[in-house]
């Protein structure tokens, strides 16, 4: 489903090139689950950023199904963040100023597909059903992270990305948030690529891939 | 489209949560739009006023044939024109006296008037037989029936004894004309067959050369786009647009203070937005149209308040140029619809112009930047650099335009200049204060102290250059005001010779009064004045015939004089000058001028300079007798009397009972000096009620940026609240912070508002009125200025202290909960 070939990327750092990601080869096939891990500085998040179409690669392509991303315009990438792909991060990132309800159905109102039904579910399996008129500030991180993911999850995306998304929580909550994004994944079947700090979460998914030096090692 | 509407809806809801905020733009707004309306609402009433005039029945608007040598010509002249086609209509202008009131009389032809007279009051079919048909018809506008104290369809008497055609109100004339048929006009005026000018219209076909009907009996004028009027008050709605477009500005400082905080606050926002798929086009364009959309609901109501605003300074407006320039304006409102749509506009455009950093900066944004709140204070420094240098340039603009300016322009150009040059070097010198102040303290908690009101400062900045700016233009308008009200009561005191002013209906009442008051002890001196009109080098100059009495030559107030001028002036060949005329004339002592007279020119050695305030017309004072005998047709109708006070009221009652005079018409010196100084005060209410909105406008600029300043004071506060500083101490510290930054704001403007006065007084109101005053500065006004201004900050500040001294604990705790 996602297929990543010679993918390079390079930023300047006061002058000098950083070479982050140095001709990257992956594939992820339907429904398939991978961790990404690797050192600080790694590339991971670029990676995932590229993929997400958040940034442009210097060279290499990313084909998303028939989709080729690295050939998209801006706009065109935004619709396909809209419609193929869910986000998660590590902060979060909900909007303060809405409600939980909210920023459940926020992602799916834009993209267009707002299914009552799906989300209702997404509100049971994630917890929320007592948390929906609450604002993000009032929320736990666990909490906040599980909307997130609701978030993300609401538009039955294709491929999920996860930057981190367990990095602001405790190990608990943590391996909790994500025994729930991979039963969401599996129940919806879209393709999930994490990225993570952690050996034993990264363990709990079909495949655990590495990043060294800008490549896959 | 649903989609856009969901990106809206997720924008709006920032407003939701965080009310405050909210209202601070909508206040910004609205403040901005409503002075700013308000003061165009103000100039277009005037301008309507001065269209009116010009357009009444054919004014400097309209094309004209008039005698070059003398005020009127034979009506056969008339008759010729048409017969060779041009399509001309006659009018006859005079003036008569109805109940002690000097009035203009305008004569037409309702028939043959052209029916593009720029805006001349139409009459109706059905209205034209009764205008025409004996006993034909009076127009007034409304104020002058109230004037003349009568109801409409009365017909009152003029002095000499006829009667005026029913009266009838036209509310589109202009107040203090009457218009009447031409035919009663000739009759009242005693002008049988004569014409004062023939309006033309605009011809069907070309038709005879006009010499060729008339030879030079006749000569064409081209109407004019700008009437003399218009010209005379350009400086004062330069000076209304002047305080609009300040309190504007001030407007806008707090919309971009509060739409500068609201982008900050919503970056993460809009990340998670792009992030989420919306693209950067359609986030941009729902920015814009979120903007857009609250300027409009912003303006509507801005509008409405700069209306109540208008309606409630008019009267005070139009006494104003009524005592300044013997302008007419109509003290009710009425506004074109293109004022309403001009307001929306500003409004709009003021909204883009204030948030324009912010939407550049998110359209510019890039979807993976980290969020940084207040990212913009770290670039406080290359900032300041930037303002300064700024700065600079605009003082050397000033010095420039004093060195070079020769117009009106150049004076508000150079006031312009100096407020704007020290609104932006304002931080910087703040910077340099608090680091002087920084670099000298030695306890901790004081270091803080400085270090923390210099990050503050980039965030109040904007209010404070708005506090400095309301504050300067309220010195220096208040120094100007007082220095002037001071040199016009000296000033009154000198013109204001007699004890009792009298003034007759015409000569003959005059010659009856002053016979009777020969026979009276208790008069010590009948000085007997008169005035009469001239053109001088193409300026219409007013002749004042002073009395030879030494209560004159003890109190006339001279500027400058000749050696012997009182002396010299009483043969009649010489004159004094009022200081407007003399520098409209560029006419100084020793100079000679020449006045066009009934028996030939008059030519006057200029011996003097006096002041005479407000006074729109350029006067020469000259020997009472000697102006009888140069203009024989002068009335001596004003009459001044020395009379001990005890025996004041005792002959202003006689002289009522004897000839039946009303208040108007006799006054006892001191009740004409009260009347002098109440429309002198009338006069300046204007300024000083913009002056106190602009006053209130900063202090609102200084309210809302503490208030959103405050949202994001928790995370430098709460570590001093984490290591022992109670709150109510930390809201101490911030009211003192505040303060401090207002009083350096409120010193630094008291140097600036005295050169602001300075500007006014020798610049600005040489080149808009024709007079100096003299300089003088009031300590004691300028300490409750500087109080007031730390009053205002007071109560600026003291809702978000109060906030914080209030604060639960469990809020300055979650800034270390939050920490990442």
């Amino acid at each position: 489903m996602l297929s990543i070939r010679n993918l390079s990327k390079t930023f300047s750092s006061a002058g000098e090139p950083v070479h982050v990601l140095r001709g990257v080869d992956l594939d992820l096939r339907d429904g398939e689950r991978i961790a990404l891990t690797g050192e600080s500085g790694s590339g991971k998040s670029t990676l995932l950023h590229l993929i997400a179409g958040l940034d442009a690669a210097d060279s290499g392509t990313i084909r998303l199904a028939d989709i080729e991303i690295t050939k998209l315009s801006d706009a065109g990438r935004a619709s396909l963040r809209r419609d193929r792909i869910g986000l998660v991060f590590q902060q979060f990132n909900l909007i303060p100023s809405l409600s939980v309800a909210d920023n459940l159905a926020f992602q799916a109102r834009i993209a267009d597909r707002h299914d009552a039904a799906w989300t209702k579910e997404l509100v049971e399996r994630l917890g929320l059903g007592a948390l929906l008129k609450r604002y993000p500030e009032q929320l736990s991180g666990g909490q906040q992270q599980r909307v997130a993911i609701g978030r993300a999850l609401a538009t039955k995306p294709s491929l999920l990305l996860a930057d981190e998304p367990t990095g602001n929580l405790d190990e608990t909550t943590a391996e909790n948030v994500l025994a729930l994004t991979r039963d969401l994944v599996a129940r919806t079947g879209c393709g999930f690529l994490m990225v993570t700090h952690s050996l034993h979460l990264a363990a709990t998914l079909d495949r655990h891939v590495t990043l060294h030096a800008g490549r896959i090692a | 489209m649903r989609r856009a509407l969901w990106v809206l809806a997720v924008l709006l809801s920032h407003w939701r949560r965080h009310k405050m905020q909210f209202a601070t733009l909508l206040v910004g707004l609205i403040a901005a739009t409503a002075l700013w309306s308000g003061v165009q609402a103000i100039n277009q009433q005037a301008r309507n006023a001065y269209d009116r005039a010009a357009a009444t029945f054919g004014g400097a608007r309209t094309a004209m044939l008039v005698a070059p040598a003398s005020a009127t010509f034979p009506q056969e002249l008339f008759v010729k024109l048409r017969r060779a086609g041009w399509p001309v209509s006659p009018a006859l202008e005079g003036r008569v006296q109805i109940n002690g009131r000097s009035l203009r009389l305008l004569g037409i032809e309702p028939v043959t008037l052209p029916v593009d007279v720029g805006n001349a009051p139409r009459l109706g079919a059905a209205d034209l037989s009764s205008f025409v048909a004996p006993p034909g018809q009076t127009l007034v506008a409304r104020e002058t029936l109230s004037d003349l104290q009568e109801q409409e369809g009365a017909a009152p008497p003029t002095s000499d004894g006829a009667t005026l055609p029913p009266l009838r109100v036209l509310p589109q004339l202009v107040p203090d004309v009457l218009v009447v048929d031409i035919g009663v006009a000739q009759r009242l005026l005693n002008k049988p067959d004569q014409l004062s000018r023939l309006l033309v219209g605009k011809p069907k076909s070309k038709p005879a050369p006009l010499a060729s009907v008339v030879g030079d009996q006749l000569q064409l004028i081209e109407p004019t786009a700008e009437t003399e009027l218009e010209r005379l008050t350009d400086s004062f709605h330069l000076n209304l647009t002047a305080f609009g477009l300040l309190s504007f500005f001030v407007g806008l400082f707090i919309v971009n203070s509060a739409v500068g905080l609201a982008f900050e606050q919503r970056l993460p926002m809009l990340r998670t937005l792009r992030a989420c798929g919306a693209s950067a086009r359609l986030v941009n364009t729902v920015l814009v149209v979120e903007l857009v959309a609250l300027a409009l609901v912003a303006g509507l109501i801005g509008l409405s308040c700069g209306y109540f605003i208008a309606a409630a300074l008019l009267p005070d407006v139009a006494a104003s140029l009524r005592g300044l320039y013997g302008a007419q304006i109509p003290g009710q409102l009425t506004l074109r619809p293109e004022w309403w749509l001009a307001g929306i506009g500003i409004s709009i455009a003021g909204a883009l112009v204030a948030a324009a950093t912010s939407l550049i900066k998110a359209i510019r944004m890039p979807v993976l930047a980290t969020a940084q709140p207040r990212a913009w204070q770290q670039r406080q420094r290359r900032w300041l650099i930037l303002q300064s240098l700024a700065a600079s340039a605009v003082f050397a603009v000033a010095l420039l335009l004093l060195r070079y300016g020769e117009s009106l322009i150049a004076g508000f150009g150079l006031l312009a200049a100096l407020m704007l040059g020290a609104a932006l070097i304002l931080p910087a010198l703040l910077e340099l204060i608090l680091l002087a102040g920084q670099r000298t303290a030695r306890r901790p908690l004081a270091l803080w102290f400085w270090a923390d009101s210099r990050q503050q400062l980039s965030g109040l900045s904007l209010a404070l250059m708005a506090l400095l700016l309301a504050l300067a233009v309220n010195v220096g308008v208040s120094t100007m005001v007082e220095t002037f009200s001071r040199t016009f009561i000296g000033w009154l005191n000198g013109r204001l010779a007699a004890d009792v002013y009298i003034s007759t209906s015409d000569n003959a009442q005059a010659l009856a009064i002053r016979n009777w008051l020969r026979e009276r002890s208790d008069v010590q001196a009948i000085l007997s004045g008169g005035r009469a009109e001239a053109q001088v080098q193409g300026q219409p100059v007013e002749l004042l015939g002073l009395p030879d009495h030494t209560l004159y030559r003890e109190r006339w107030p001279l500027l400058d004089a000749a050696p012997r001028a009182w002396t010299r002036l009483a043969p009649g060949n010489a004159a004094f000058i009022s200081e407007q005329l003399s520098r409209r004339l560029n006419v100084g002592i020793g100079d000679v001028v020449a006045v066009p007279a009934p028996g030939g020119t008059w030519e006057l050695d200029i011996v003097g300079v006096y002041a005479d305030y407000g006074n729109p017309k350029g006067q020469l004072a000259v020997n009472v007798a000697a102006l009888m005998r140069q203009f024989p047709q002068t009335p001596q109708t004003r009459i001044g009397l020395i009379v001990a006070k005890e025996n004041i009221s005792g002959l202003i009652e006689a002289l009522q009972k004897r000839f039946a005079l009303g208040d108007r018409s006799v006054a006892d010196q001191a009740t004409v000096k009260a009347e002098s100084i109440r429309i002198f005060n009338r006069t300046f209410a204007v300024t000083s009620a913009l002056n106190a909105f602009t006053l209130g406008v900063a202090g609102i600029a200084l309210f809302t940026s503490l208030l959103t300043l405050a949202n994001s004071r928790l995370p430098q506060l709460a570590p001093l609240w984490a290591i022992g500083i109670t709150r109510p101490r930390l809201a101490a510290i911030e009211l003192t912070k505040t303060l401090s930054v207002a009083l350096f704001t409120a010193l630094l403007a008291v140097p600036l508002g005295l050169l602001v006065a300075w500007c006014l007084i020798a610049i600005v109101n040489v080149k808009a009125f024709g007079w100096r005053l003299p300089f003088h500065v009031f300590p004691l006004q300028l300490v409750e200025l500087v109080a007031v201004a730390l009053f205002a900050s007071l109560l600026a500040a003291l809702l978000p202290v109060a906030r914080l001294a209030r604060m639960q604990p469990a809020n300055l705790v979650k800034v270390f909960a939050n920490e990442r």
